[in-house]
Formats: C-alpha cells, sequence, structure tokens
C-alpha cells in the first residue's frame, strides 16, 4: 500500500543522504521524496510516497525514520485531511493545428502552457498525483517527448474531520 | 653549520590551533585513552598530542583495525565511549569493518578521522575518501567539521550522541586545514538536539499490562540481552527474577547480564543454545525481552519461535520492538528504569511445574562432549580456563566455533566481563579487544580465546601488547582450520571442505617469541591442566598455541531455516 509520509527535519548536511540511504538499506520503496525549506529557519520538510506491504512494514518505516537524529517529527498523513499536489512538467510534440486540440484537453485540468516551439509544446500541471496521471494519460497520443515531475508535497488541512465518513467525503 | 635561530618564547594562545582546542575538548570529556594512528592529515592533532600535557595515554596499534576493535573492547568492559583517532583514505577506510561491528552491537565510540583540506575536498584529493557517504550507513551519526568555531561543540555532541540511548559509534570527519589552523578564540559547546531525546523511563500503563501478564503467566520467560548490560541492570534483573520466580535465559550478548550458574538460568538461547534455553523459548506463555533484539541466530525460524507465548518487549530503541516478531505488550525504556518499576508491582506467581519442567530439561540435555586421546577437546579447554580463572576473567572471542564454545562452557557470573563480537560476527576482533580491554581494566585478568583464523587477521598487534606491557592471555584455539566454515561444509555440504582447511600456519610459540612474548604450545590434555597453572600464573603476556581436534562440532545446533524445537545433537 501506498503511503504518504512527512517528516519535519533539522537542515544539517548529508540529510537527504542519510534518510534515502536508510531507506534504501532496509528495503523500502520509495515513490517520491520531495524536499524544502519549511516557516522555521533550520527546519526543513520532507514528504515521501512510499509502498509499504503491510502494517508492521509501515510501523518499521515510521520508527525507522523517528530514529534518525536529525528527524524531528514522523506523520503518516494518508487517512487525514490533506492538501497533496505535485508539478509536471511536461513536453509533448504538436504541429500548428495540434495546438488548439491540446489547449482544448488541458484546460479543465487548470493547466498551462509555458513553451511553445516549432514541434513542441511543454505544459505545466499541478495537483494531486492522479489527476496529474490523468492529464500525462491523456497527452499520451501526442507523443511526450520529455517528461518530470516534483513528487508530492503535503500536509495537514486546517480543520480535520472527527469522523471517518467526514474524512471520505473531502476531496483531497 | 647550525643556524643561530632565536627562540620566541611562545605563549599558550599564540600557539592554539585547531588541533589544540581537539585535544581540549577531549580533556573536557575525561577521556583516558586513545586508540589511534598517525598519517599525513592528522598530523597537525599528533603534533597537539606530542605538545599536550593532557593525562590520557595514546596507544599506537599496527593497523587501524587493531585500534577501533581494542577501542570496542574499551568501551565493553568499562561502558565509556572508546575514542579513536585514524589519517583521511585508507586511515578512515581501515576502520570501516569494526564501526560497523560497533554499530550492530551498540558500543559506544567517538571515531575522529583526518580529512584532507577543506579547500580540496571533492577533487580525489591524496588520501581523500568519503568518509561520511561510507561511513553514514554503519554509524549512528557522522559530522564532518565545517569552521574551527564549530568544533567543541560537534565534539560534544558526538560524545552525547555515542553513549546515550541505544549505544553506537559516532563519526567525527576533521579536516587538517582546520586542525592546522591557529586560533585565539574559544567556542561554545553547547548544543541542542530535538530529534534526539531518548526515552528513558517506560509509561506505567505498559508496566501495568506487563505486571498484568505475568500474573496470569502459567510459563513466563526473561530473555535478557545486552541492553541490561548497557543499563548496569544486573542487580535489578537477578532481584526481579528471584522476587518473581522467572526463569531467564540469556542472548549471546547478554551472558553476564544473569549469573551462569544461578539456578533459574537456562543458559544461552539461540543457534548453539542450550536445549532447557531454547525449549522454554518454544513453550512459554509470556516472554520479556529484556535489551534484546530477537536476532535471527537466536529466533531460528520466525514461525517456530515463541509460538505460544504473548511477548513483551523492553528497548531503549522503539525501532526494535516489533521488527521481527510481532509484540503485545511494547514498553520503550532504558532497562533498569523499566526494571525498577516492575519491582514495585504486586506480581503473582504460580508457576510451578513450568520450573520443574526446565529444571528437568537442564538436568536431563546438558550440554556434553567428547574427550580426546591425543589434542585438546576445545571444550574441555574453555572448561579449564574457566577453572583456573575461577570463571572471574574478562574473555574476548573473535567469531566461529571458539566463541561457541566460550558461550556454552565459561559461566559468566558477573556483568561486562564478555567481550564477543556478536552481530558482525567478525574475524579478528577478540585479540585486539583484549587489549582495549585490559588499557580499560588494568587490574583484572584478560584472556583472549582467538581460532588460528582469526588471529592470523589481526596479529600484528602483538608489538601493541608488548610495547603497552599488558598481560593479556591469548589462547589459540588451534584446529589448523575454519572451524565453522568446515562445519557447515560437513553439515550442509557433504564433507566437501573448500578452503576451510589450513595447509600451513605459522609457528605460533616462535611468532610471539619473535614479538618478545613468552609462546607456550599444549597438544596434550594431560600435559595441559600444569601448563595452563603456568600460563595463568605468569606476569606477563602468553601466547598459547592449543592444538585442538579439528572434526569437533558445536553442539546443539538449529539448522538453519529450523525452530527452536527442531535442534540437533541434543544428545550424545
Amino acid at each position: 500500500m501506498k503511503r504518504i509520509i512527512t517528516a519535519t527535519v533539522q537542515d544539517r548536511s548529508g540529510v537527504l543522504n542519510r534518510i534515502t540511504g536508510m531507506l534504501h538499506k532496509r528495503q523500502f520503496n520509495i515513490d517520491s521524496i520531495s524536499v524544502g525549506k519549511s516557516e522555521t529557519e533550520g527546519i526543513s520538510k520532507m514528504t515521501f510516497v512510499i509502498e509499504v506491504s503491510d502494517h508492521q512494514n509501515l510501523e518499521q518505516l515510521t520508527k525507522q525514520l523517528n530514529k534518525q537524529i536529525d528527524v524531528i517529527k514522523v506523520s503518516d498523513i494518508t487517512d487525514k485531511a490533506i492538501v497533496a499536489r505535485e508539478l509536471a512538467l511536461i513536453k509533448v510534440g504538436s504541429n500548428g493545428h495540434q495546438r488548439a486540440e491540446i489547449q482544448g484537453i488541458i484546460s479543465p485540468f487548470r493547466a498551462s502552457v509555458i513553451d511553445v516551439s516549432k514541434e513542441s509544446m511543454t505544459i505545466q500541471v499541478t495537483g494531486k498525483p492522479d489527476k496529474v496521471e490523468a492529464l500525462i494519460e491523456l497527452l499520451h497520443p501526442y507523443g511526450i517527448k520529455e517528461l518530470t515531475k516534483t513528487g508530492v508535497t503535503a500536509f495537514l488541512r486546517g480543520h480535520q474531520p472527527k469522523t471517518v465518513t467526514d474524512l471520505h467525503a473531502t476531496p483531497l | 653549520m647550525k643556524l643561530d635561530v632565536k627562540q620566541e618564547p611562545k605563549s599558550e594562545t599564540e600557539f592554539m590551533t585547531g588541533a589544540d582546542l581537539f585535544i581540549q575538548t577531549l580533556v573536557d570529556e575525561q577521556v583516558d585513552t586513545i586508540f589511534g594512528y598517525p598519517g599525513g592529515a592528522v598530523l597537525p592533532i599528533y603534533d597537539a598530542v606530542y605538545r599536550s600535557k593532557a593525562a590520557f595515554k595514546h596507544v599506537l596499534s599496527r593497523h587501524e583495525q587493531g585500534s577501533i576493535h581494542a577501542a570496542e573492547g574499551y568501551a565493553r568492559v568499562t561502558g565509556r565511549p572508546g575514542v579513536v583517532i585514524a589519517t583521511s583514505g585508507p586511515g578512515a577506510t581501515n576502520l570501516i569493518t569494526g564501526i560497523t561491528d560497533a554499530m550492530m552491537d551498540s558500543l559506544p565510540l567517538v571515531i575522529f578521522t583526518g580529512q584532507v583540506a577543506s579547500g580540496v575536498i571533492g577533487t580525489d584529493a591524496f588520501q581523500e575518501a568519503d568518509v561520511l557517504g561510507i561511513t553514514t550507513p554503519i554509524t549512528k551519526y557522522n559530522y564532518q567539521v565545517k569552521t574551527i568555531e564549530e568544533l567543541p561543540r560537534v565534539v560534544k555532541e558526538a560524545f552525547h550522541i555515542a553513549s546515550t540511548g541505544r549505544p553506537g559509534p559516532v563519526v567525527v570527519d576533521i579536516p587538517k586545514n582546520i586542525s592546522a589552523e591557529v586560533t585565539a578564540g574559544s567556542y561554545p559547546n553547547t548544543f541542542s538536539l530535538p530529534g534526539y531525546q531518548p526515552n528513558v523511563n517506560p509509561n506505567p500503563l505498559q508496566i501495568t499490562k506487563l505486571a498484568e501478564a505475568l500474573s496470569h503467566a502459567k510459563k513466563p520467560l526473561i530473555l535478557a540481552g545486552a541492553g541490561v548490560l548497557f543499563s548496569k541492570a544486573s542487580a535489578e534483573l537477578k532481584e526481579f527474577a528471584e522476587k518473581y520466580e522467572l526463569p531467564v535465559a540469556n542472548t549471546l550478548l547478554g551472558l553476564g547480564s544473569f549469573p551462569g550458574s544461578h539456578p533459574q538460568m537456562l543458559g544461552m538461547a539461540g543457534m548453539h543454545g542450550t536445549y532447557a534455553a531454547n525449549m522454554a523459548l518454544y513453550e512459554c506463555d509470556v516472554l520479556l525481552n529484556i535489551g534484546a533484539r530477537f536476532d535471527d541466530r537466536l529466533t531460528g525460524n520466525l514461525q517456530h519461535f515463541a509460538p505460544h507465548a504473548k511477548v513483551a518487549h523492553i528497548d531503549i530503541d522503539p525501532a526494535e520492538i516489533g521488527k521481527n516478531i510481532p509484540t503485545a505488550i511494547p514498553v520503550v525504556a532504558d532497562a533498569k528504569a523499566a526494571l525498577q518499576a516492575l519491582l514495585t508491582k504486586d506480581i503473582k506467581t504460580d508457576h510451578e511445574d513450568w520450573q520443574k519442567g526446565l529444571q528437568h530439561n537442564k538436568l536431563t540435555f546438558p550440554l556434553w562432549y567428547d574427550r580426546s586421546d591425543e589434542l585438546l577437546s576445545p571444550q574441555w579447554l574453555i572448561d579449564q580456563i574457566h577453572k583456573i580463572s575461577e570463571g572471574d576473567a574478562i574473555i574476548t572471542t573473535d567469531v566461529g566455533q571458539h566463541q561457541m564454545w566460550t558461550a556454552q562452557y565459561y559461566s559468566f557470573d558477573k556483568p561486562n566481563k564478555w567481550v564477543t563480537s556478536g552481530g558482525l560476527g567478525t574475524m579478528g576482533f577478540g585479540f585486539p579487544a583484549a587489549i582495549g580491554a585490559q588499557l580499560g581494566a588494568p587490574d583484572e585478568l584478560v584472556v583472549a580465546v582467538v581460532g588460528d583464523g582469526g588471529f592470523q587477521m589481526t596479529l600484528q598487534e602483538l608489538s601493541v601488547l608488548k610495547e603497552q606491557q599488558l598481560p593479556v592471555k591469548v589462547i589459540i584455539v588451534n584446529n589448523q582450520a575454519l572451524g565453522m566454515v568446515r562445519q557447515w561444509q560437513e553439515s550442509f555440504y557433504e564433507e566437501r571442505y573448500s578452503e576451510s582447511l589450513f595447509i600451513e600456519n605459522p609457528d605460533f610459540v616462535k611468532l610471539a617469541e619473535s614479538y618478545g612474548i613468552k609462546g607456550i604450545r599444549i597438544e596434550k590434555e594431560t600435559d595441559a591442566p600444569e601448563m595452563l597453572e603456568e600460563v595463568f600464573s605468569y606476569n606477563g603476556p602468553v601466547v598459547v598455541d592449543c592444538r585442538v581436534v579439528q572434526k569437533e562440532c558445536v553442539y546443539p545446533m538449529i539448522a538453519p531455516g529450523k525452530g527452536l524445537h527442531e535442534m540437533i545433537g541434543v544428545k550424545r
């Protein structure tokens, strides 16, 4: 199962290497990692999307992350009300008459064209991973020349619903 | 021709380098022994060692691996961090086995490596190695010092991290320009580690649950590991086990945490554990693990490990709880604090039949071995050493058959007398570890029990033994083979002894003598008691080449992949 885990870490040298090294050594499968500075000086936020086999495996993952000296807090936010976003840049092959067609495809996704050349155009899309995936799928027939994604970054919503039904009613 | 150079008197502050500052931090940490080896990148540090009138002793090894295993031995018997200095590049990479060994067995070490100057790091400079990169997966934490200002803080943090919580090795990489930098400043060493707050005191709720589980138990068992030794909780463990009449089994590294000769002691559990201990693990209904990590050499096949038991686990490292064995009652705490909390509880004891059964197993299926007509039988040899040293020696070993026989037959009654390489299983560990142990405990009898294979991996340290005048007794259990490899080839590879038998060995007696050390060879059991008596009454180091039967195997045994109840070689 896929879990979204966030970690608050001290921004010390080698911290990313230390954490990815541990995940690799203990055979955790990383889907994506995104890292950036947080609102506090000297503190960074990491967001991992990691595939785990079961609950025991998940518990090991959070414990091993917590064990790292630089890691201040670890949260598995998969089942919480969260906002999760990633950004993708997609370069697709397109000649003049395909451009309008592609525009039509990307507009419901609120994606935008950020570069155009004779044979290609580059699209930027932001959103939940499944939305980004859906757009990539739709663009496939045009020939994807290049694709890059930032990986998911996420945190808890300001308001956490009290019941499970509320939770499921909340869109990511 | 002599140049007439006017010597300017130097004041202390004028001559303060980063290295002097570094030495001062070691003095502040009350370091009394340093295990090291000089080289280009640590020349400023060694110059400071030379000039300092500090109250510590520097022990020069003959290979950096010797330094680090000695530091491990020192840490194991003193409980204080072992301190190592090595140069950059090959100096640092020669430490890798020892660092990994210390990581696996949770030994507190603070290791200082020289590094090329900051300006050339990353250019593949002479004797440059990516020490941070290499040691990240094998250390509890590591640092590269970036500025002289942070040096005192980094050193203080390193000692703190190495010696608190679950102990472990910490590497501090110091670029040469920083140790050479001249400074007159003093810098703060205060630190804050918000991500590192080991939980010492147990959650009272979990202690209550644990006490209740023990009250309902019909077949309770304590498994005591090295965590008991690290938290200095042997007295509490004994009091607890006696108060509630709980039987105790030890892990390999936990030996000595509970008296080996105690009536409630079932012995070592695991691959070469006793029948009584392994069957107790198999049959128990409440298993209380105190400071052990359910290593695969202990558990055997996980499906058959304590299949009927409710498992409780006291450990200072939460990541060890539930890692291999599902745990009903996790207690994240220091062993001593947890045992003290448990001692205040009212726990009912109702397991007389269980006790009787265990005693029956102990008496009916004791460890056994065959005596030999020629050469020595290795188990008997360990028995003899136990007798002569009155069970009171500090014993170090490598890994393999001699290690298992020592664990089985040298019944440890006191804590911190047993120094062995458990998790990593390092050949060449025992002898240098004995040097460190003797330096840490100068008044105690230290015996290195080593194999002829392992000894040849680090025997260059004989020079250190001579130089430091250490009265270590080196017992070579010499079967002219890699005994455990040979045993597995006999049992599982149809006696195809591939590269496990030594055709040539040095004459260990002459070898010792060439180092200026007394050497003795024992070849017959009839000669052994008298000759061993001579060895142990000799006031100085002795290397004893004990020729033992090659075909002896370590029994009983749980074959790989088998369960605790499937031991072979239980009876003669």
